[in-house]
């Protein structure tokens, strides 16, 4: 049914090999504890599958329900900008209980970028834009609530447990892996 | 699942309290696009909750000059105080009494269960429905068919006016 309406491109988030024949998209919010509680799940799909599969995550935030999840998203398109996306991605969700700013701030410092730098990103929407077309081409996509899962472009709809996942995934790595 | 009303019908008019103190009638928004957005109840779960998500597209549906308007059989009291834990945007009408008395006219109404199902209508600046869609009632059925059918409504039906719309029925 629903089908991913914004193909991959080199702007994305992108973990795991280029030529990987499985692509997995999230569409997530750092503030939303669903997509907590994913997050160690995908990492381990993802080590299930380390020739097989990429992953690229794209920003959903659900800002006026979750005061933080803006300011997250930013903050990590700004990890990003300094090539470290996805160790400021998986600090976010390894300490989403502390989400707020001096986490965002505290973590960006451990990754040895300038808080500073974070700052005026910031309060300048330096990166809303970006964050903002991820959401924009999520709804296009019919994403409906996070996480949401496309697997090689088709809305996921069983559970993220790890079984669930790995079963999708499965099912088009044959046809795929003969090409 | 039932059978709602189909495009090309004129849309059922009503008038519904959308607070304790005050009422919405679909008259009072005609020469704009409506989104009439049927849903069973308040207080589902943040993350998957349609009404936030649609709370969130807000500006791309008024880009369109399209007014938003939720609706369940809640009343007027739970829905304030959902609306104010959601920061909610727009108004959530309560079908509340005569019970469900809007969602049986659009056909939207589960009998069985006491709710209205999860129904999607796009009414255009005349009171006629342009698209509609019934959603298994589990399932959020996403902003993307209401863009598209704001897409596809020639701007005659919109009023031709698309961006920044005056506030011209401020209550």
């Amino acid at each position: 049914m629903a089908t991913l309406k914004v193909p991959v491109t080199q702007h994305d988030h992108i973990r795991g090999s280029v030529n990987a024949p499985v692509t997995l998209v999230e569409y997530g919010d750092y503030e939303c504890p669903y997509c907590g509680l994913a997050h160690p799940i995908v990492n381990a799909v993802r080590e299930r599958f380390p020739r097989q599969l990429r992953v690229v995550f794209r920003h959903f935030p659900l800002s006026q329900a979750h005061p933080h999840a803006e300011a997250a998203a930013e903050t990590a398109e700004f990890a990003g900008a300094h090539g470290r996306f996805w160790e400021m991605h998986d600090a976010i969700y390894e300490n989403q209980d502390q989400l707020g700013m001096p986490l965002l701030f505290a973590l960006a410092d451990a990754l040895g970028l300038p808080e500073a730098d974070l700052r005026s990103a910031l309060a300048a929407g330096k990166y809303a834009p970006k964050v903002k077309a991820d959401f924009l081409g999520g709804v296009r996509s019919g994403v409906n609530g996070t996480p949401a899962f496309f697997i090689n472009g088709e809305l996921h709809n069983g559970t993220f447990e790890f079984d669930d996942l790995v079963a999708s995934i499965e099912l088009r790595l044959p046809a795929r892996a003969a090409l | 699942m039932s059978q709602i009303l189909s495009a090309g019908t004129v849309a059922p008019d009503f008038k519904l309290r959308v607070t304790p103190d005050q009422w919405l009638s679909l008259g009072d928004l005609k020469g704009k696009p409506v989104i009439l957005a049927f849903y069973p109840a308040d207080w589902s779960p943040v993350c998957g909750d349609q009404m936030v998500l649609y709370n969130e597209i807000l500006p791309e549906f008024r880009k369109h000059g399209a007014e938003l308007l939720g609706i369940s059989v809640d009343g007027a009291w739970c829905h304030e105080a959902f609306a104010k834990d959601r920061h909610l945007h727009f108004p959530l009408l309560a079908d509340f009494h005569p019970k469900a008395e809007v969602a049986k006219s659009y056909g939207a109404y589960r009998e069985t269960d006491g709710v209205s199902e999860r129904a999607l209508f796009v009414i255009d600046n005349r009171g006629e429905i342009f698209w509609s869609y019934c959603s298994p009632i589990a399932v959020n059925p996403g902003a993307d068919g209401i863009l598209e059918a704001l897409e596809n409504m020639p701007n005659e039906r919109k009023n031709g006016h698309g961006h920044a719309q005056s506030s011209s029925h401020a209550a």
